[in-house]
């Protein structure tokens, strides 16, 4: 079967910045993908080498087994990009007929806003709506055409909790459906919950492509730090899950993605523990450890 | 799959042309400017003289709701495209439409239809009005033919405004699209008669587009200064400079954003 999704060897140079260093991807049709990486790592210009928004310097990029450009491809796709617009005056109801109208076989209207949850503002103009909402409108957008493919490029961004948890439900949904999804996100956690694999990129390269589960045993998420009773040697952080350990004079600072066992063994080596942090790693920290060991 | 791959293009073009009139008329800075200000020109500089005869024998009420038709619609083509198209560059609503099915051209073009119909809608207020209140008479051929040259030849407009549009930013397209557009109208004759303008304006007026546009309109009533075929090669000539300034400016935008 044609791939949805496939990258071969792509490299996107922006002047002197090369976003994208040679990716290799393939997708197939019904996997849930999620690109992570920081802020800056090519996520976005990777999605934009798979749309055909961007050409690629070198490489080859394949949309449904066409040019990314080609409107055969386009009409299998509902896109979600950062920094897009859309026009003020019209209301979400239009907004949403008018992109029904770009596909072949789109979703009824009302339910395509109820997907995105905006019923009660299906009547309001866009350029009334919160940035939530607005994000939820770009993802109706998404949606409506029906199309076998969503592409969402940090969809959650500017949500808050609830509008997030639903939207993110709704995306569960479409990939239960059997819909082929590939979202960019810098949250570890998000992508955890959605995808069934995690593609990491980071300055251009993938470093890691992977189940969640693999991938957090990687990368390691939370971040640790304490003042010690005294002072350790080095000896007392054998063998335990630890990446990028800082000691200085008797603060610790520490990064794993299995912080409760860590301390365990900590106090059952007689490490006694003062002023005691555990916090969700900041993913550029945790994906420095990454690089570093490979 | 069953069912056809991609929607059909005149279902795009009839849904985006749809929207762009609701979008041009929810825009009060643009609906009214372009269709109540002709008329209100038209009060100022024609009505009280609109029953008067020209030395040519045609009425001078007609002749200058021919000019003013002619402002209007080129009002329509530069200002519906400069400041829509730099006003959509600028709340980036190209990104999202960039990645959608929607072939560029059929955008382009609801953007013409939607421009047309705007214009149709100002000439017939604008003739309705002299009619009823200016007691201007013409027979209704006349009219339609005057209706139909301006709608026919606002090319070189449209060319102009997809200029101005991809070419400035959207603070400067208001300001641009009246730099040019109304010294233009003013010194080819359309507010005030030619014969009226001081002599160094009526050396400059024959090379204007909107000197030969209006052509087109008067020449319908009789007051023509040139054959049809020379208001309509300068008009096409007008048209292939402004389009290859337009898709230029278009494709330097196409390549800083999407290369």
């Amino acid at each position: 079967m044609t791939p949805v999704v496939e990258l071969v060897g792509a490299r996107k140079r922006f002047g002197d910045v090369e976003a994208v260093r040679g990716v290799d991807l393939t997708i197939a049709e019904g996997e849930m993908v999620a690109l992570l990486g920081p802020n800056g790592a090519g996520k976005t210009t990777s999605i934009g080498l798979m749309l055909g928004l961007r050409r690629p310097t070198d490489g080859q990029a394949r949309l449904f087994g066409h040019d990314p450009a080609d409107r055969r491809a386009r009409s299998r796709c509902g896109v979600m990009l950062q920094e897009s617009g859309t026009t003020g005056v019209l209301t979400v109801r239009e907004l949403v007929d008018l992109f029904r109208a770009y596909y072949p076989s789109p979703l009824p209207t009302e339910r395509a806003i109820a997907l995105a949850g905006l019923e009660p503002k299906a009547g309001a103009r866009a350029w009334t709506l919160s940035g939530g909402e607005r994000q939820r409108l770009y993802f109706a957008l998404a949606v409506c055409g029906d199309p076998e493919a969503l592409f969402l490029d940090e969809p959650t961004v500017g949500m808050d909790v609830e509008t997030r948890r639903a939207v993110l439900e709704s995306i569960r949904a479409l990939s239960a459906g059997g819909k082929t999804i590939v979202l960019t996100t810098h949250y570890l956690e998000e992508a955890d919950q959605l995808a069934r694999r995690i593609i990491v990129i980071d300055h251009g390269v993938v470093i890691a492509d992977a189940t969640p589960r693999d991938i957090k045993a990687r990368i390691p998420s939370k971040r640790v730090s304490f003042r010690a009773g005294a002072p350790l040697s080095d000896a007392i952080f054998q063998g335990l899950a630890v990446q990028s350990l800082e000691v200085a004079g008797l603060r610790v600072r520490l990064l794993s993605h299995e912080p409760e066992r860590v301390l365990k063994t900590l106090f059952e080596r007689g490490v006694t523990v003062e002023d005691l942090e555990v916090t969700g790693a900041d993913l550029e920290e945790a994906f420095l450890s990454l690089t570093a060991r490979r | 799959m069953t069912g056809p791959s991609v929607a059909p293009l005149l279902q795009m073009l009839l849904a985006q042309t749809r929207c762009e009139i609701l979008m041009r008329w929810r825009v009060p800075a643009f609906s009214v400017t372009n269709l109540v200000l002709p008329i209100v020109f038209f009060v100022f500089f024609g009505l009280p003289v609109a029953h008067l005869t020209r030395g040519d024998g045609v009425s001078l009420g007609a002749y200058l709701l021919a000019s003013f038709g002619a402002y209007a619609v080129g009002n329509v083509m530069v200002y519906g495209f400069g400041i829509g198209v730099a006003n959509e560059r600028g709340m980036k609503v190209d990104r999202l439409l960039r990645a959608s099915p929607l072939p560029p051209l059929v955008f382009m073009l609801a953007k013409v239809l939607t421009a047309l119909v705007f214009s149709l809608v100002a000439l017939s207020l604008l003739i309705g009005f002299g009619i009823v209140v200016g007691g201007v008479k013409q027979p209704a051929a006349v009219w339609a033919t005057v209706i139909a040259r301006l709608l026919a030849g606002s090319l070189p407009f449209i060319g102009l405004g997809f200029w101005i549009g991809y070419w400035s930013g959207p603070n400067a397209a208001p300001a641009v699209a009246n730099l040019i557009y109304l010294p233009l109208s003013f010194a080819s004759g359309l507010f005030v008669p030619l014969n009226q303008l001081p002599d160094f304006v009526r050396a400059i007026a024959p090379y204007l587009p909107s000197y030969h546009y209006a052509q087109l309109a008067w020449s319908a009533l009789g007051a023509g200064k040139e054959p049809l075929r020379e208001s309509l090669l300068w008009l096409a000539g007008y048209s292939a400079l402004f389009l290859t300034l337009a898709v230029r400016a278009y494709r330097r935008e196409e390549r800083a954003k999407f290369a």
